[in-house]
């Protein structure tokens, strides 16, 4: 090979810089010098021109003046240039460039040279950056190259397809019954290609699934011959026989097996036989098996080859290699859900992952952990997370207090152990907890009223200890506030008391009002807290007045505010700071996206703005935050009388208001017991009727039935529903969107409803469709329906 | 499929890149940086898988040299490992003991033997021999054009 000696001379030139300033220097003048090159005619020194600017390119330098060059390079006769030529197609220009159009030409050409190289340069730049548009172009001279070609150009044929059918998935019809004649080849390379392009087809394509299904035995009889081959000097790699194809047949058999009894029992033998047979001592064999065992998780296997696999990931858990043990975690992760008995096995040698110096490895670890808890191990398990808390590396501690928080709301076995568990968490990491926590915490320490004084003891000893943690001072405020009085009293069954007088709580809040760390929110808590000892304590009211009345003045608004209300309760009314002050009741515990608890007091629900079009919840309750999906409710007006039960019957048709378009039709609609459909909107010729099919405790299934009996077809039919807040609404795919004249045929569409809490079901739906050319839309609501009521 | 195969130095330049999606310019000099930081952060004997965005990164240090690409869900880290691996050793045997400054002064052939054992993302010859063999016919077949031109090529 003759050196290629005036690009590396640049090179060493541009290497010899000593700083960035003189490489900048070195470069622009050579840039300069290649610029005024490539506008000459050819001059047979194109090529390493084009080379020494895509040097620079990889150096971070803007190198888009080359992008034509390239173009004319690729349509040079010389291989040498055509070669640089298509690097820098590669390098310089993607499918977004208005240049690459212009290659399109020279690669067809060169698909069909005489000499395989050029044939490859072509198939290798189109498979890189080749555009849908090219894709389509040449399609058929790739199939073309698929079937007649030799080895060297069939496996860079198949590959080029792959890249085509990603691209342009229709283009996956034409390459498929190539695809189906290439397995019997017996290059590997060939092999390779085939396997990729037919994974790729029926990974896109049920129907191509389908077929290849009747491929599995071949594939199995490849397979097995790969595993039992003797040594093979070409494809040997730690004594597998080319893993890289082992690996890809079972990708494509776990594909083909996926949800099939007969593929799947087909592949029973084999993977029985991979899986005993492969020497996992080495990176390939484990890569191999591996794949085998994601392939046997994944199809329809029977238990005891389930088990061989389940136990191959824990031989791999308790492997040196960390790569190892960091992929059976991974996999384990998978599987946890559907095998949990089987990986609980595991879960010493996972809890002690935890412990490893990896940070990837404690992150599988972590999750797994987190996934393994149950009722059975949450004390020892629990005492594991916290200890690994308290040494985690920070970017992983969100995500450790979030899920200590959900496994200890699951799995508490005590009240007191959770608040336990929750301060021990605030006291550690403190600062990566999620904000609901300190409300979540107040919550929970309400509804365990045996161990308010408990709590409120730890609680103290945390504060006097460290205030700098918000969420954990924050709660202490507030407990202190709620329950100083239980601290007053100086005794306590379930841990050693504190003698403090009223004093020293008060020093305690003042402590966190005063100082520079705590965040304003927390003053406020501390603040309010301390407000509400003036109801508890007896001695030092006129301390409370006192601070109450300099926190008046403060800066901080939200503060003021706080400080001068509670001021007007000591002065002007003080007959009422009692009951305004007294212990709060407990919290109901609302439910995530709620803002206000179900209170049985008819309190303004908030609308959760909803994704779905075909489910929105209606408020119970008079209330412009209409959720506008739909917009039902036209605005303004309300059709119910504000009643926060819902049992009571419905109310008399609706007057509409402004912009309403409640056409209450219902008109008379009583419950009727036995008829199996009742008919729900009567209008312009179009009926919709209602059925109840079936009928579970806390759900049922409907089916709305549209016909029509004008003269013309009514088209552009969707139906809409809305049902109250605990109800939640499926829709499933009408039958169609048009209902023939006449009567002569129909629409329907299922409705599943499910109702866990059961209260008083209606629906409200909203018919629209065009009819004689003009669009109508009409809204019926149904109280009740055509069965026994709840 | 591998989305990226990317190569640098101890300190963080850039020695080879291969993009096996269309990625824009700004996009390609990000993830760059980011992979660079993320990979030369780790410790010595950690565990070689990472995980970045929705992808799966797969990194291995030979000797002044990082070799990164980032897999998709699907794909198998392990074999990725050998993938590498098998890249190294092709580069060994084209370049005989091959060491940094070899890919640094004749990138242009390192991009060659990887285009002729990877394509669009995928292994496209899994024989140790086949590449060396298809690297010297191309050789041959540019040398002749050389003798022909009686100049260097670049």
């Amino acid at each position: 090979m003759s050196p290629s000696v005036r690009l590396q001379e640049m090179i060493r030139v541009i290497r010899g810089a000593r700083t960035q300033g003189e490489e900048r220097g070195v470069i622009q003048r050579e840039c300069a010098a290649i610029r005024a090159q490539f506008r000459q005619a050819d001059n047979g020194t194109r090529s390493h021109n084009l080379a020494k600017l895509l040097y620079v390119h990889m150096l971070g330098y803007p190198a888009h003046f080359g992008q034509m060059e390239c173009v004319r390079l690729i349509a040079s006769p010389r291989y040498n240039e055509k070669r640089v030529g298509y690097l820098g197609a590669m390098m310089l220009l993607d499918e977004k460039q208005d240049a690459s159009l212009l290659i399109t030409n020279s690669i067809k050409n060169d698909l069909s040279h005489s000499s395989q190289y050029v044939q490859s340069l072509a198939l290798c730049t189109l498979a890189c950056m080749g555009s849908a548009e090219m894709c389509r172009d040449l399609a058929p001279e790739i199939d073309r190259l698929l079937r007649a070609s030799n080895s060297y150009i069939k496996k860079k044929a198949a590959l080029c397809a792959v890249h085509m059918v990603r691209k342009v998935p229709e283009l996956g019809e034409l390459f498929t019954p190539a695809a189906r004649s290439l397995l019997s080849e017996k290059n590997h390379g060939v092999l390779h290609g085939a396997v990729v392009l037919i994974t790729e087809l029926c990974e896109r394509n049920p129907d191509t699934l389908e077929q290849f299904r009747k491929a599995v035995p071949e594939l199995v009889l490849m397979m097995k011959g790969l595993v039992m081959s003797g040594y093979s000097p070409e494809h040997n790699v730690a004594g597998i026989s080319d893993p890289f194809l082992q690996v890809r047949i079972l990708r494509l058999l776990r594909i083909l097996g996926r949800n099939n009894d007969t593929a799947s029992d087909a592949m029973n033998d084999l993977l029985a036989q991979v899986a005993t047979n492969t020497d996992s001592s080495k990176t390939a064999g484990s890569a191999v098996l591996y794949e085998t065992v994601l392939t046997v998780m994944d199809i329809k296997s029977e238990s005891g080859l389930r088990v061989l696999a389940v136990n191959i990931l824990g031989r791999f858990l308790l492997n040196n290699d960390r790569n190892i043990r960091y992929i059976s975690m991974t996999s384990l992760q998978k599987i946890v859900q559907t095998d949990h008995n089987a990986v609980q096995r595991h879960r010493g040698t996972i809890v002690d992952c935890l412990k490893d110096q990896d940070a990837s490895v404690k992150r599988r670890a972590l999750e797994l952990s987190l996934a393994l808890v149950s009722a059975v191990n949450i004390r020892s398990l629990m005492k594991e997370l916290l200890l690994f808390l308290s040494s985690c590396p920070p970017e992983l501690r969100a995500h450790t207090t979030s899920g200590i928080f959900n496994a200890a709301e699951r799995y508490a076995p005590s009240q007191r152990w959770h608040i336990d568990t929750i301060l021990h968490v605030l006291t550690t990491a403190g600062g990566d907890v999620r904000d609901e926590t300190v409300p979540n915490l107040i919550q929970l320490i309400t509804t365990a009223t045996e161990l308010h004084c408990y709590t409120v003891h730890k609680l103290y000893r945390a504060l006097i200890t460290d205030i700098s943690v918000q969420s954990l001072v924050q709660v202490a405020c507030w407990c202190i506030g709620e329950y100083g009085d239980l601290l007053l009293r100086g005794e306590c069954e379930e841990t050693e008391p504190v003698q403090v007088t009223e004093d020293d709580v008060l020093d305690a809040l003042e402590t966190v009002l005063q100082s520079h760390m705590s965040s304003p929110a927390t003053r406020g808590f501390a603040l309010t807290a301390t407000m509400k000892l003036s109801t508890r304590i007896t001695h030092n009211v006129d301390r409370i007045r006192s601070i109450v009345s300099i926190y008046g003045s403060c800066i901080d608004v939200e503060l003021q505010q706080r400080a001068v209300e509670y001021n007007a309760l000591f002065k002007k009314y003080d007959h009422m700071r009692a009951a305004v002050l007294e212990r709060m009741p407990v919290i109901d515990k609302s439910s995530p996206g709620h803002t206000n608890g179900e209170s049985a007091g008819g309190t303004i629900k908030e609308l959760e703005p909803t994704k779905l079009t075909q489910e929105i919840v209606f408020p119970q309750e008079p209330s412009n935050q209409v959720c506008d999906l739909l917009d039902l409710l036209g605005g303004s007006g309300e059709p119910f009388q504000p009643s926060p039960s819902l049992s009571s019957t419905a109310p008399g048709p609706a007057s509409s208001t402004a912009g309403g378009d409640l056409l209450d039709l219902l008109g008379g609609l009583d419950v009727t017991p036995a008829p199996p459909s009742v008919t729900v909107y009567e209008k312009n010729g179009v009926t919709l009727k209602l059925q109840t099919d079936t009928q579970t405790d806390t759900g049922m299934t409907v089916t709305l039935t549209a016909t029509n009996s004008t003269d013309g077809d009514i088209t552009g039919l969707t139906l809409q529903a809305a049902v109250p807040k605990s109800v939640q609404l499926q829709m499933k795919a009408p039958s169609g969107d048009v209902i023939p004249a006449h009567g002569l045929g129909q629409v329907t569409q299922t409705v599943l409803l499910n109702n866990p809490n059961k209260v008083s079901l209606k629906i409200r739906v909203r018919v629209c469709y065009t009819s004689q050319s003009s669009v109508c839309q009409d809204t019926v609501q149904i109280d009740s329906f055509p069965s026994t009521a709840w | 499929m591998l989305r990226f195969l990317l190569l640098f130095s101890r300190q963080g330049k850039l020695r080879l890149q291969k993009w096996f999606t269309p990625v824009t310019e700004r996009e390609k000099k990000k993830v760059i940086r980011e992979m660079t930081l993320m990979v030369l952060a780790r410790p010595p004997c950690s565990c070689n898988f990472l995980h970045w965005r929705d992808l799966k990164i797969v990194y291995k240090r030979y000797a002044s040299l990082y070799f990164c690409c980032g897999l998709e869900d699907q794909d198998n880290e392990l074999l990725t490992l050998e993938v590498l691996h098998r890249y190294v050793e092709l580069l060994d045997k084209y370049f005989g003991n091959v060491c940094e400054l070899d890919i640094i002064f004749n990138f242009e052939k390192a991009y060659f033997i990887l285009d002729e054992f990877l394509m669009g993302g995928e292994i496209l010859e899994t024989s140790k021999t086949a590449v060396g063999i298809a690297m010297e016919e191309a050789e041959t077949l540019q040398e002749t054009m050389e003798e022909y031109m009686s100049k260097p090529t670049y």
